[in-house]
């Protein structure tokens, strides 16, 4: 028989504050939060900023223009369903989009390293081209410089854009009501684990590919008709999870979805279940969430059902006052928890 | 998808719940000995399906949680060498020594590596002849058979750059350590399932009557946590204490003996330090003198004796089942995933960490919207 054990409360684990940007500020989730939040913004502080919406929208000589940017950094830089360059088109392309805007014009700026081989370069050029094009968007202008090899991971791309905004809606997270519905675009956490099978040489039956596409068209389609949107958020790092916390704390609602309603792909499913990583919290790159009245649902719903892009839409949840800034879940056995933002990315567990 | 849908569905959850209700006559304890099963009932809400006279305690079958700080600080050392390739399963990156945490030694120019199990290390170490590379082995029975196996391969293959810095932790210790404290509340077990497959469940059988405790073999899915729960709640209401086997698609009464095998052959059992609960005999694994020139700790020097820093972290208690995560006075307030007190809150298989994403209280107390829609 074993002896019993010293048993101590004290535990000797303390944590030191990170003087230097990790890996997970990048991740999507609170730390990356934080760091907007706590020293990027208070930097630049002013009333279009502080909107703190996927584009800033802009008075310009009595039109309402979008404005938005974003950086492509992505490790293979081809795969599955897409490279850096649709990335590049598309990301900016659909955060324009998720203030109703059309986008109009891209910027793009390349930061090669030195010994990226030409054929490389030349195939994202043209992918971007046809993304652009696919999109209804023009590359008017950019920028290129070369670093030291070793550098950088091959190339890194940030694109600008501009789109004109036709409506009157004010879609941003503080007109997000109780009573709306939440709808969502479509499967989620393809880009994530695509990227992540390819990259860490995992090999399942099938090939997962990434969702990557340009939601502008479907956005139009859901105005067009005359849906009194709220909130439009396209999926990008940290997930469906990490939106619906976003958009949560900003409107200072509630907001309970219902796990079963949100549709999973079997291959990510499979590829999830190996990893220990949860799909609500996975990447995308061509899945929003449209918050709108209640009223307005089923008519957005068959809206987005018949658009390609938009086929596997459905209804996850609604908003309400109950608990202001939490998001809760109703599990698939019928327990109801609450979904709160991870760190950095989710971590591979270890059994 | 099949073989998992069928173990979380809804109606046949509730029928659990149910039968688990009409069985209960009195208060019950149980404690579910692995962070996975703990993160079952917090993501599924499990717990939340059951008659309250019945407690869930959550135990120390966290690998994370319980690796104590003087190794965590060892692998921070050996990793922050620049000869040196340092591999590790994904959540131990974040858990934090006594100043750093392994995130941070990448960030300052160490080569840190995920890798998804330890034969990919191996390739690693043949492919870098000029780095030392090293594996952090930490884990329960489940992991220890891998392990051996990349450790055996290593020497079959002569690799003299590749070794392990080695905290393997056994089970049946631990849960002695638990029912011969005068503060236990336990009254039964789910034991970890994944860790029977490799062992099986005989050597559960002495404790089981020692103690008299009932332990039931359980399985991950929110099925096999609500049936295992019912099966040991049926032991304590007629006054059994058995070892049962819930998990049976997965686990034999002798487990898994090639891997048995594989994990004498290299390893030898020693005592071992478990954070939050102190130094429990016969309780880790270690490399057998046939090995030792793959251990880490003899060619990059020991890791330093145990310190006792003082911390308001009750990790202890919590990884005992005498305290609730949330009844810290830490939790969600000056200890969170981002600012960790303890590995409790750092790894997704840990206590704290469960709580604090799925089932977080106000620091109040008052759950909020824990179960209305």
């Amino acid at each position: 028989m074993t002896e019993p054990a010293e048993f101590s409360a004290a535990c000797p684990i303390p944590q030191s504050d990170y003087g230097q940007i990790l890996l997970a500020h990048g991740g999507g989730g609170r730390l990356m939060h934080q760091l907007i939040e706590q020293t990027i913004v208070p930097a630049f502080r002013n009333p279009v900023l502080d909107v703190r919406h996927d584009s800033a929208v802009l008075d310009v000589g009595g039109a309402r223009l979008a404005f938005t940017t974003d950086s492509y950094v992505v490790r293979p830089l081809f795969f599955p369903g897409g490279d850096i360059g649709t990335l590049a088109v598309n990301g900016t392309v659909n955060d324009l989009a998720m203030s109703g805007a059309k986008p109009l014009y891209l910027s793009a700026s390349f930061v090669l390293e030195e010994g990226l081989r030409f054929e490389t370069l030349q195939r994202i050029l043209a992918s971007m081209r046809r993304a652009a094009d696919a999109a209804g968007v023009q590359i008017v202008t950019g920028d290129t410089k070369v670093v030291d090899r070793g550098k950088g991971d091959g190339i890194f791309i940030t694109t600008a854009g501009v789109g004109r905004i036709e409506h009157t809606l004010a879609i941003t997270p503080t007109s997000v009501r109780p009573g709306d519905a939440i709808l969502l675009s479509g499967d989620v956490g393809r880009h994530g684990m695509a990227i992540m099978a390819v990259r860490e040489g995992l090999d399942f039956e099938t090939t997962i590919e990434s969702d990557c596409a340009p939601l502008a068209g479907l956005v139009a389609d859901l105005i067009s008709a005359g849906i009194a949107v709220h909130c439009l958020r396209d999926l990008t790092r940290g997930g469906l999870a990490s939106a619906l916390i976003e958009i949560a704390e900003a409107a200072k609602v509630h907001v309970h979805i219902r796990e079963a309603a949100v549709s999973v792909g079997e291959e990510v499913r499979g590829a999830c279940e190996i990893l220990g990583f949860d799909p609500l919290y996975v990447a995308n790159e061509g899945r929003f969430v449209c918050f709108a009245p209640e009223a307005d649902v089923q008519r957005a719903l068959h809206i987005l059902q018949t658009h390609p892009l938009g086929k596997d839409a459905s209804i996850i949840g609604s908003v309400t006052q109950t608990a202001p800034g939490l998001v809760t879940l109703e599990s698939q056995i019928g327990a109801t928890r609450i979904v709160d933002m991870l760190s950095g990315e989710q971590l591979p567990r270890i059994c | 998808m099949k073989f998992v849908d069928e173990y979380r569905d809804a109606e046949v959850a509730h029928g659990y719940a149910r039968a688990i209700a009409r069985q209960v006559t009195r208060p019950w304890t149980i404690m579910e000995i692995c962070g996975g099963q703990t993160h079952t009932i917090v993501k599924y809400g499990v717990d939340a399906l059951l008659p309250t006279s019945l407690t869930l305690v959550h135990g120390p079958g966290c690998p994370v949680c319980v690796t104590p700080i003087e190794l965590i600080d060892k692998a921070i050392e050996i990793a922050s060498r620049p000869d040196v390739i340092f591999c590790s399963f994904g959540d131990m990156l974040r858990v934090p020594g006594t100043a750093d945490d392994l995130l941070t030694v990448k960030a300052r120019g160490g080569d840190v590596r995920i890798v998804y199990a330890p034969l990919d290390t191996l390739r690693i170490a043949k492919e870098h002849p000029d780095k030392q590379v090293v594996f952090f082995a930490v884990g329960f029975e489940t992991t220890a058979p891998a392990n051996a196996m990349a450790v055996a391969q290593a020497k079959r293959e002569v690799l003299t750059n590749f070794s392990m810095l080695v905290s393997h932790v056994l089970v049946p210790p631990a849960m002695e350590a638990i029912l011969s404290s005068p503060r236990n509340r336990v009254q039964g077990f789910l034991a970890a399932g994944h860790v029977c497959a490799v062992m099986g469940y005989q050597e559960y059988e002495p404790i089981a009557t020692r103690y008299r405790v009932p332990i039931v073999v359980t399985g991950f899915e929110p099925l096999d946590v609500l049936q295992g729960i019912a099966m040991c709640i049926a032991q304590l209401e007629s006054g059994r204490t058995e070892v049962e086997n819930q998990y049976a698609r997965s686990v034999r009464r002798e487990g898994n003996r090639p891997a048995q095998q594989l994990m004498t052959e290299v390893f030898r059992v020693v005592p071992r330090k478990w954070r939050g609960v102190g130094e429990i005999p016969q309780s880790g694994l270690g490399l057998r003198e046939a090995y030792a020139v793959f251990d880490a700790e003899r060619r990059f020097g020991p890791a330093p004796s145990g310190r006792d820093i003082a911390s308001e972290c009750q990790s202890g208690l919590v990884l005992q089942g005498v305290m609730k995560p949330h009844q810290c006075p830490a939790f969600a307030t000056r200890c969170t995933p981002e600012r960790p007190l303890g590995a409790p809150m750092v790894s997704s298989e840990g206590a704290c960490a469960a709580y604090y994403r799925y089932r977080r209280m106000q620091p109040a107390g008052a759950p909020v919207a824990e179960r209305q829609p």
